[in-house]
């Protein structure tokens, strides 16, 4: 389990919301792939006919991660990696990683329940590499299985979650510090504010805040960041209240939110995941 | 003789695929219409003209089939003679069928010089038809390669030209391999390209073509007819190439106007008869605009077909790859009979939302009431509004003229399938608190009248609060677009409940889950609110004519529901309303108001017989409520319009009955007559009219003079004048009795 997320950890993922796939099948992922790499190839040279089959300078890979999934509805995750073939050699050695993408659905049933047979539910995805290619492989999906793309940006309410929501989490390894970027609206020139708590400490407040263990509020996670609030105006007098939060680390994640995560713990992944896919169905539905 | 042997073209369909020259199928076409009509008209002058011409033409034809190697234009006068009567002839009234077998054998056989080749090739133009044959032994001198580059360069445009004059094209289809051949040369390659892409079918396709295109592709590098098709190939068989088209679709092929053009215009011209040609009519897609966005390029996606059916089985041996049972692509679906021809094997485009701006697969889309095609396009068309909403996402200003254009069609495709998507009832729902009321206003006020009707929303909070807040503050116009708006969806929903309720095998709305009472409510809500805001505006604009316009034309609607829809509910209008129409100064709101309040009526009286047969559900019977409040209202009419005691008889709460004492301290003399079918300030106006005609030369001006003996007259006169809603009104409502009586009544005001 933690071989298939080891690639996951500490690389930022754009987020992608998308709409459940039309007559996408998991046992013709190989000719995806050779179909996907035509397609590329024909988009990189503009316009030029390209042959299905051929061998190309990018090589694309479609394959399935059965592991990464939250319950036995959710299909299993579905990983595009693009490699470039080095022109001196054609060895398989060199070739190079130059983009990834993955599909994947944790505790997706929302939107999964109740959908006809023709269609495939993996509504979060998440791409790392050159925009470019992200639209390209997004187009090929777009146009082959009739879906849509739509970046999913995290409001400052579910960033506070996500805080709340970490904090709370445990880690074996001496913590990083939790971080908050906050920032400051209507300003001539862009000002952030970073705001880093000792992770013991933010614990220990997260602890007195939250009532019964293994369940969230609203209420509880409003508290927090009031509480948050308080101790930084009583020293600088700002009140974070009237600012946005922009980015909140932790070390189980980061979140970003123009909609870009990064994973720290690999125990962790499917929780994250599974609050990226609720975000994802409310995107959607 | 030779004329009706042109007139009896054999008739070929057009071209299905657009690639017919469509302008010289025109004039074929215009040349060959009807033809023993215009022979008769012109016979005795045509047969003349053609007699001398054509006499003038058969020994050039000869000389022109025996004529010998390398004779020299400038030495030989016969050569010049009989050019010269080709040339003229062509260009006059164009070259019968048989000419061109020799005039083209003469022209690539490579016996003439080059300068005689090409003016008799310029004037290959055909008065109807060009024979097949004589097309397949031009292309065998073709093959041999007896005239220069030049002239084969020449010839193909010719053939590109006048590909639609040719009589058969079985043939010259067989020869499609040789043509293929013909793409090597250089020079040939883009007009080789030009006819192949005119002569190239299914079963022309094959991977090693494919793989030759692509050679040349990658030995010339992107050449615009190569793409064209490559892209063809790629129509009939997707699986074997892989090709992205530029968004903006080149023109693929310079127009092919050649030395021809002028020539054909001329004869089209001197050809007179031809009758205007219908275009067909095109139900295109709008042409997408280039867009500054990296991904998501185009609002209106064009249908292309999906090559999902190839997916399973692209690896499999390339024969299987054409077996027949392939579907129809939607590309070529242009007509309304070729849809009805494909229907059985038709299969929607790679991506839904491309049937918004194709009426045919809207068509299709209707017939096949299949759930993932709903879903497909709810999916899409949700996700593009989220995402487009120039008010919604911050700096999606600039393109408010694009989205304006999306929302245009996506009214369209709601009327056209008279149904509302939900995606927009939803996105309506979640931008309205948003919107400013001017962008896209009439699109979006379009598309509030499509809303579906569906128990389950709350319309309250979603569209009446929002609608509301607007409205009161927004102008008068905007208040009347609204009213019309809300009017229409009040008629979507009343003709949706007919049709859909009365069919209970619809699947789709028993998914709805709606229950009868609940739709009802719904609908008595929608008419509650749009009474309300009536009321307010009324006050806000001062009784404006135009605003009392628009909620009379509502009000039209709701006074029939019972009878012209089926619907047990009825809605008086409030008194706010009702009372600022009955007290209109014009003439032409009143008028309406006696035409709803005779509907009212009748649709009562309807109801209260069949309530009385028990033909009706007991459950929904209309409540003593409306019956009275009907009477208030007509007490009220007939007291304003006819008996003059409206202020004594109204019982209205809120309505006009004023105590005597109360009506002294107006300092109104007659108040008591200020209110009948004369005094009416919007009656008083033709009034004046009818005592000029009735006593010409009186002018006391003696009002009274009209009830008590020209009543009758004076109804006559107002109906006369289009009042037909006051004329319907008082022959139902008011009770005429004998003239006796009246006259007591006259005596009694008096």
């Amino acid at each position: 389990d933690s071989q298939t997320t080891a690639f996951l950890l500490r690389k930022h993922w754009v987020l992608y919301s998308v709409t459940p796939l039309y007559k996408f099948s998991s046992a013709h992922l190989k000719v995806y792939a050779k179909l996907l790499s035509a397609f590329i190839a024909a988009e990189k040279q503009k316009g030029l006919a390209v042959e299905v089959g051929v061998e190309l300078d990018i090589k694309v890979a479609v394959t399935s991660l059965p592991d990464l999934k939250g319950s036995d509805q959710d299909e299993a995750a579905i990983l595009v990696q693009l490699s470039l073939r080095s022109q001196a050699s054609q060895k398989k050695s060199e070739e190079k990683l130059v983009w990834s993408g993955w599909f994947c659905s944790v505790c997706g049933d929302d939107l999964s329940k109740n959908m006809p047979e023709d269609f495939t539910c993996l509504p979060v995805f998440l791409a790392n590499g050159a925009e470019s290619y992200t639209s390209i492989v997004g187009s090929w999906f777009q146009k082959t299985f009739d879906c849509c793309f739509h970046r999913l940006a995290i409001s400052p309410l579910n960033l506070s979650w996500m805080a709340a929501m970490w904090t709370g989490c445990k880690v074996d390894e001496t913590a990083s510090a939790m971080e908050l970027v906050f920032s400051v609206p209507h300003l001539p020139q862009s000002l952030d504010i970073l705001y880093a708590i000792h992770p013991e400490d933010a614990k220990a407040l997260w602890d007195t805040v939250q009532k019964t263990p293994g369940e969230i509020t609203q209420e509880e996670v409003d508290v927090f960041m009031d509480c948050l609030y308080s101790h930084f105006h009583r020293h600088f007098k700002i009140h974070l209240s009237s600012t946005k939060l922009v980015k909140v680390s932790t070390a189980i994640a980061s979140a970003h939110c123009d909609g870009i995560i990064k994973f720290l713990q690999s125990q962790y992944v499917i929780e994250v995941l599974m609050l990226l896919t609720e975000l994802a169905i409310s995107q959607i539905q | 003789m030779q004329r009706k042997k042109g007139s009896g073209t054999p008739k070929q369909p057009l071209q299905d695929r657009q690639k017919s020259q469509s302008d010289l199928s025109a004039w074929r076409k215009g040349g060959t219409i009807d033809p023993e009509k215009s022979v008769q008209d012109h016979q005795s002058l045509n047969d003349q003209e053609a007699n001398s011409k054509q006499d003038s033409l058969e020994p050039a034809l000869s000389y022109f089939a025996k004529v010998q190697d390398h004779i020299s234009l400038k030495r030989n006068s016969a050569l010049q003679r009989h050019l010269a009567t080709v040339e003229s002839i062509a260009l006059q009234r164009g070259l019968p069928p048989e000419a061109f077998d020799v005039l083209l054998n003469a022209a690539l056989s490579g016996k003439l010089a080059d300068t005689v080749n090409t003016r008799l090739l310029k004037s290959l133009i055909p008065d109807s038809v060009i024979p097949e044959t004589s097309v397949v032994s031009s292309v065998s001198w073709l093959c041999v390669s007896k005239c220069s580059s030049n002239i084969q360069v020449l010839f193909l445009r010719w053939l590109i030209t006048f590909f639609d004059f040719i009589d058969h094209k079985e043939e010259l289809h067989a020869l499609y391999g040789f043509f293929f051949y013909f793409l090597q040369d250089e020079k040939m390659c883009p007009y080789v390209c030009h006819v192949l892409y005119l002569l190239t079918r299914k079963e022309n396709v094959k991977p090693f073509r494919v793989r030759r295109l692509l050679d040349l592709q990658a030995k010339m590098g992107m050449r615009s007819h190569l793409q064209a098709l490559l892209s063809l190939y790629k129509l009939f068989c997707p699986e074997l190439v892989t090709i992205i088209l530029p968004a903006k679709t080149k023109t693929y092929f310079k127009n092919a106007e050649g030395p021809w053009k002028a020539a054909i215009k001329t004869i089209r011209q001197r050809k007179q008869k031809n009758s205007p040609v219908p275009q067909p009519l095109l139900l295109g897609t709008a042409q997408p605009r280039s867009r500054k966005r990296k991904w998501n390029t185009q609002l209106m996606i064009p249908a292309s077909s999906t090559n999902r059916n190839h997916l399973e089985e692209v690896r499999q041996k390339n024969s299987d790859l054409y077996s027949t049972d392939e579907c129809f692509p939607v590309e070529q679906l242009q007509t309304f009979p070729q849809l009805l021809q494909n229907i059985h094997h038709l299969e929607f485009p790679s991506r839904m939302g491309s049937v918004l701006t194709n009426p045919l697969l809207l068509h299709y889309m209707n017939c096949i009431k299949d759930e993932s095609v709903y879903l497909r396009l709810y999916y899409w068309l949700g996700q593009t509004l989220q995402e487009e909403c120039t008010w919604c996402v911050a700096d999606n200003s600039q393109h408010e003229e694009e989205f304006k254009d999306f929302l245009e069609t996506l009214c369209s495709a709601q009327c056209f399938l008279q149904e509302g998507l939900s995606p927009c009832e939803e996105f309506l729902y979640r931008s309205l608190p948003l919107w400013d009321g001017l962008c896209c206003r009439s699109q979006i006020l379009r598309l509030v009248s499509w809303i579906p009707l569906n128990s389950f929303s709350e319309m309250k909070s979603h569209l009446y609060d929002p609608l509301a807040q607007l409205f009161f503050t927004s102008s008068l116009y905007f208040k009347c677009s609204v009213l019309e708006s809300l009017k229409g969806l009040l008629q979507n929903w009343l003709n949706w409940q007919m049709v859909h309720l009365d069919s209970a095998s619809d699947s789709r709305i028993h998914s709805l889950n709606t229950t009868f009472s609940g739709l009802l409510n719904m609908v008595a809500e929608l008419i509650h609110f749009v009474g309300m805001i009536s009321t307010v505006a009324l006050r806000l604009e001062s009784d404006h004519t135009f605003l009392l316009y628009f909620i009379l034309d509502f009000y039209e609607t709701v006074c029939d529901m019972y009878l012209k829809y089926n619907l047990p509910l009825l809605i008086m209008p409030p008194a706010g309303v009702f009372y600022p129409m009955l007290l209109s100064m014009d003439s032409v709101s009143l008028n309406q108001l006696c035409y709803i309040m005779y509907r009212y009526r009748t649709n009562l009286v309807a109801a209260k017989e069949n309530e009385q047969s028990k033909k009706e559900i007991q459950q929904f019977r209309f409540s003593n409520e409306t019956y009275k409040e009907y009477n208030q209202y007509i007490t009220a009419m007939v007291g304003c319009l006819w008996t003059s005691n409206a202020f004594q008889k109204d019982i209205h709460p809120q309505g006009l009955r004023m105590d005597d004492e109360l009506l002294n301290k107006t300092a109104v003399e007659e108040f008591r007559t200020s209110f009948n079918i004369v005094y009416h300030p919007a009656m008083i106006g033709y009034a004046v009219l009818f005592l000029q005609q009735a006593c010409p030369g009186d002018i006391t001006f003696n009002f009274n003079l009209i009830k008590v003996r020209f009543l009758n007259w004076y109804l006559e006169y107002l109906y006369a004048q289009g009042l037909e809603g006051l004329k319907v009104f008082i022959e139902s409502s008011i009770n005429r009795v004998s003239k006796a009586s009246r006259n007591e009544a006259g005596n009694m005001e008096k």
